[in-house]
């Protein structure tokens, strides 16, 4: 589910190398410090952010991120998108398994993203290319 | 690429990560830590992360390594540190800093090493059959 109205306009970010991973990190803590999520759900939008925009970065060849603020009339949130138009994820529940990769990680990264979130989202084609977005709603 | 500073202090290496590291210094620091554990034979090396506000899987990952080289190389890792909110989200991350001791701070770490170090020695001597006392 994605209610919410935006709020501004978002934030967009290149992900092409490993200080933009750095960069995304630091725009998603603004934003999550911004809407006032507690410092843990802050710590933990940061690193599923961390985490997925590595992926665009390593699996991806590189894409874009856009963050905005939420609100859906109760509660206001963060919300981010991480888009690539590399190879797709051919087979989403094995990638989402805890401990697969194909490229010598611990297999975390989107099973840990997916459960430090509220809301996830994924779309993913060899003609597309992947597009992931997540929420962190503030409680 | 910006490098993370290895200070010296006795025994021990301790090194405390000041900024938000990109993946290429986190390797670098890796590497970094293993030629200056070969190089001054230190036996312990202590990692602050009083100051990250976040741990994900690429620097859990490389902590890990760290631990084990360490190992190879005879020293012993304490992470200190560690702040609340990112010990919850590497929980919740899924990720087990595998063989990696942690300790509050400083202080308990440098404690945590001596201790290791003496029950490695302990360990050495009772191996040794020459050095075996008979108990009265
Ligand atoms: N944006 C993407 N495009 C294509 N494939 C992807 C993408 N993101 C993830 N994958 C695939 O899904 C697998 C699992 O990803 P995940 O992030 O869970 O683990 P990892 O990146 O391999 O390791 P870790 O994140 O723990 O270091 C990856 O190995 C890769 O094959
Ligand atoms: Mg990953």
């Amino acid at each position: 589910m994605t209610a919410g109205i935006d709020l501004g306009h978002p934030q967009a970010q290149a992900i092409r190398s490993d200080e933009d991973v750095v960069r995304v990190r630091q725009l998603v803590r603004g934003v999550a410090v911004a809407v006032k999520l507690s410092l843990v759900d802050q710590t933990k939008v940061v690193t599923a952010a961390s985490e997925l925009a590595r992926n665009t970065l390593v699996y991806g060849g590189g894409g874009t991120v856009e963050v905005a603020t939420v609100d859906n009339g109760r509660r206001r949130g963060v919300r981010i998108v991480f888009a690539d138009s590399g190879p797709g994820i051919p087979d989403l529940d094995l990638a989402f398994t805890d401990g697969y990769t194909t490229g010598g990680g611990l297999g975390l990264g989107l099973s840990g993203a997916r459960r430090l979130v509220d809301e996830f989202e994924i779309e993913t084609s060899p003609e597309t290319g992947t597009r992931i977005t997540v929420t962190k709603w503030s409680r | 690429m910006e490098r993370v500073p290895i200070l010296k202090i006795g025994d021990i290496l301790l090194v405390s990560i000041q900024l938000d590291m990109s993946d290429q210094t986190a390797v670098a620091l890796q590497e970094d830590l293993a030629e200056r554990i070969v190089a001054t034979g230190c036996h312990g090396v202590i990692i602050d992360i009083t100051a990250l506000d976040i741990v994900d899987s690429f620097v859990g990952r490389m902590l890990s390594t760290i631990a084990s080289i360490s190992k190879v190389l005879d020293a012993e890792t304490v992470v200190v540190g560690m702040r609340p909110a990112v010990a919850i989200t590497l929980v919740e991350l899924g990720l087990s800093l595998n063989g990696i001791r942690t300790a509050l701070n400083v202080e308990r770490g440098m404690e945590l090493i001596a201790a290791a170090r003496a029950d490695e020695l302990d360990y050495q001597l009772d191996d040794d059959p020459d050095a075996e006392t008979a108990t009265p």
